[in-house]
């Protein structure tokens, strides 16, 4: 198989590549990309893509999602899981280890990969857990993890609340080169539902502080800088998370972070109703934070948007609040989300999100992917940043539905999905 | 004035007008009158079904609920949690649907979850009244409290409210503040550090660390319970320190108006939030109190139900 996509405007950082050009593509790789590929006959190609007025970006990597396989098949398994990354843009994605059983060991990791070859239609990188059982006592056996094929550790969903385990980790995990992704949670202070703040005092639904996630981010950056040792920080919420590790990354420390786009998309006032569909771990917080958050991927500070997808049935939603499950169904809204507000409404270059969405995290993972070259992979996501779409949850290829931007009106959507070579999203439609 | 309320539930007094308010207020008036008659029976809920549903304890509230409906002439129904299906694992949204499929016209519920009385809502074609729901909202002791200082003062505006306690974990606190600001009142709230609600001063209210500075020239004071099963969480360091920093006594009182009258949600502890000598003293409206929450609720349950039948 081969195509040629004629006219798109490319836009891939890791390969400096910003502009008009034409590319080929032959089997599953780029075989070539120039500012004018002119067609001799329409026959050389199997199929030729007209990308004129469309953005071309280097296959989108989330480098933060949950699959639920094993143990939660009822949530999302594999086939549904990466099909509703693929119609979302994303052509790798990194599943988190809280599955059941937890992916501790190399044998829940490599089913994770075996799986994903025979039902998944984008590539899958499994994390594996940092400790045993996600309990934070013991270290998980971090090399068998990687040389099965894990691309990075965490407890997501779990805090590692031991400073002197997660010091182990950090240490450990250095042998192997493996990233260390900690989701900051200090448990004495999240006994709640929601961010503290006026919303929680007029809903009466129990407050978390934003002091919460800062104090542990505030750890993780003292244990880095200690050890001289890279940390990555899952999902920040907050302004102060986010001046916390902008001072650090000035004076060397070896930090990287993501955020997600429901924290720069929505605020705690999307609970005033009790709204369980945008209950989420860490809380929505307030309008200064989100206007924080937006700076931080801006100048640097925030390195990637992950989407967190964390699907539930709708059992697990449509209960007391107090009761419901934490998490929103991310990957069919993340891309028209970033583009929608950090691109339109607040003017964070193409370039920059190609760099957010592509290139760092396919870093942070080492995966060798997130960059547009010839001889690479072809892994390529084309959005039409002008069209403007109806989030409907009843058309999610995700097994479940649990999305707070049902109904929202967002202008920028993703046209053509291809994952190494293979069209899968073909016109915004899945094939 | 003849209106209509604009919600079939009653859910929060932050979704009420303060016309909605008042009017109620009116309503509840006229009940009066029919609890001051010797014949507590009036037909304006003949052929009603009301029901009570309550997943923590009451003794108060639901007998005030089953008595309005009574005296208003409809069945009134409890239901036992204890020894319903909900003790086999039935989901709320469940049984509140069962419930309607019976044709029940105005569910009671009360919940240890902030806006369990919502998701109940949605669920449910006919009337909700929210009688608590954990530490959000209890709209019908706050009616009833405006209605009692309404009955004092006739115009709210103005009438300077002090309200002292665990303002943290109470619904009623924050009902009153509700209620209060939208007839236009003045507040001043005061309670341990620990059990003041972040950012609650952007409701238009005045935070105090000292009840004495709250109190100053108020007109009426609402003590809220210190809710002991609460403490747990290590709030407050003991209940003899609460009561030497908050506790109002007689000493206390001469900073306030000199009319001051006191009020309390009940169930009182005695000698924590006030002095016996208060409780059962002349500037008491306590006992009031729970007689206008019959009023008030034959008020809502007609209100409600006349509504439903347009």
């Amino acid at each position: 198989m081969n195509y040629l996509i004629k006219n798109g405007y490319v836009l891939s950082p890791g390969s400096n590549l910003k502009g008009k050009y034409d590319i080929v593509i032959e089997d599953d790789r780029i075989k070539l990309i120039e500012e004018e590929i002119v067609i001799h006959s329409e026959k050389d190609y199997d199929d030729i893509i007209d990308a004129s007025g469309l953005y071309i970006f280097p296959g989108f990597v989330d480098a933060h999602c949950h699959l639920r396989t094993p143990g939660y098949e009822y949530k999302e398994d594999i086939e549904t899981g990466t099909r509703a990354a693929a119609k979302g843009g994303f052509t790798s994605i990194a599943c988190m280890p809280n599955t059941d059983p937890v992916a501790d060991n190399s044998t829940v990791i490599e089913y994770i990969i075996n799986r994903s070859r025979e039902d998944g239609c984008v590539n899958v990188f499994p994390i594996g857990a940092i400790t045993k059982g996600l309990l934070g006592k013991e270290l998980s056996e971090i090399g068998e993890l990687k040389f099965a094929g894990a691309v990075g550790i965490s407890d997501d969903g779990n805090p590692v609340e031991d400073p002197g385990i997660m010091m182990k980790a950090m240490q450990y995990a250095s042998m192997f080169d493996i990233s260390v992704i900690s989701h900051c949670e200090e448990r004495s202070l999240s006994d709640g539902c929601m961010n503290e703040g006026l919303t929680s005092t007029m809903t009466g639904l129990k407050g978390i502080p934003c002091a919460c996630e800062e104090i542990m981010v505030a750890r993780e950056l003292v244990l880095s800088q200690y050890l001289n040792l890279p940390v990555h920080i899952a999902h920040v919420s907050s302004a102060l998370s986010v001046q916390l590790i902008r001072e650090a990354k000035k004076r060397g420390v070896r930090v990287t972070c993501e955020t997600c786009p429901h924290y720069f998309a929505l605020t705690e006032e999307a609970l005033e109703d009790f709204d369980t569909n945008a209950k989420v771990n860490p809380p929505l917080k307030t309008e200064a934070d989100r206007i924080a958050i937006i700076e931080g991927l801006r100048d640097g500070t925030i390195d990637m948007i992950v989407t967190d997808h964390a699907p539930h049935h709708k059992d697990e939603k449509n209960v007391e609040f107090q009761l419901a499950a934490n998490g929103i169904d991310g990957f069919e809204t993340a891309v028209a989300l970033t583009i929608d507000i950090l691109f339109h409404q607040n003017h964070v270059p193409l370039y920059r999100i190609a760099e957010l969405m592509s290139k760092n995290p396919s870093v942070l993972l080492s995966i060798n992917k997130g960059v547009i070259e010839v001889g690479n992979t072809a892994d390529l996501t084309i959005v039409d940043t002008k069209a403007e779409k109806v989030i409907d949850v009843s058309l999610f290829e995700s097994k479940s539905k649990n999305s707070p931007f049902n109904g929202k009106k967002l202008k920028g959507t993703v046209l053509y999905t291809i994952v190494g070579g293979k069209m899968i999203v073909r016109n915004g439609i899945l094939v | 004035m003849n209106m209509e309320l604009r919600s079939k539930d009653l859910l929060g007094i932050k979704y009420l007008s303060g016309e909605e308010i008042e009017y109620i207020l009116d309503t509840a008036d006229t009940m009066n009158l029919i609890l001051d008659s010797g014949n507590k029976k009036t037909p304006h809920l003949q052929g009603r079904s009301v029901v009570t549903l309550f997943y923590e304890n009451s003794t108060r509230t639901r007998m005030s609920f089953e008595l309005a409906g009574k005296y208003l002439g409809a069945n009134c129904s409890n239901i036992a949690v204890a020894s319903s299906s909900i003790a086999k694992g039935e989901t709320l949204i469940d049984t509140v649907k069962t419930l309607d499929m019976m044709s029940t016209d105005v569910l009671i519920i009360r919940h240890s979850m902030a806006g369990a009385p919502n998701l109940a809502a949605r669920n449910f074609s006919a009337s909700v009244i929210n009688a608590g729901d954990g530490i959000n909202e209890h709209p019908t002791q706050a009616l009833l409290d405006v209605y009692t200082l309404r009955k004092r003062f006739r115009d709210l505006k103005g009438i300077k409210i002090a309200i002292v306690g665990d303002i943290l974990h109470s619904r009623v606190a924050r009902s009153n503040i509700y209620a209060l600001k939208k007839l236009g009142a003045d507040i001043s709230i005061a309670g341990p550090a620990t059990l003041i609600p972040r950012d609650i001063e952007m409701l238009g209210i005045k935070v105090f660390n000292t009840v004495q500075e709250a109190i100053i020239d108020a007109q009426a004071i609402i003590a809220l319970r210190i809710q002991l099963e609460r403490q747990a969480g290590a709030f407050i360091p003991s209940i003899r320190e609460y009561f030497r920093f908050f506790g109002i006594d007689d000493y206390r009182l001469k900073l306030a108006d000199e009319n001051v009258l006191i009020m309390h949600p009940g169930p009182v502890n005695r000698g924590i939030e006030l002095t016996s000598d208060i409780i059962d003293g002349s500037r008491s409206l306590i006992n009031e109190q729970v007689r206008n929450g019959v009023a008030v609720r034959m008020a809502l349950l007609y209100l409600l139900t006349r509504r439903k039948m347009k």
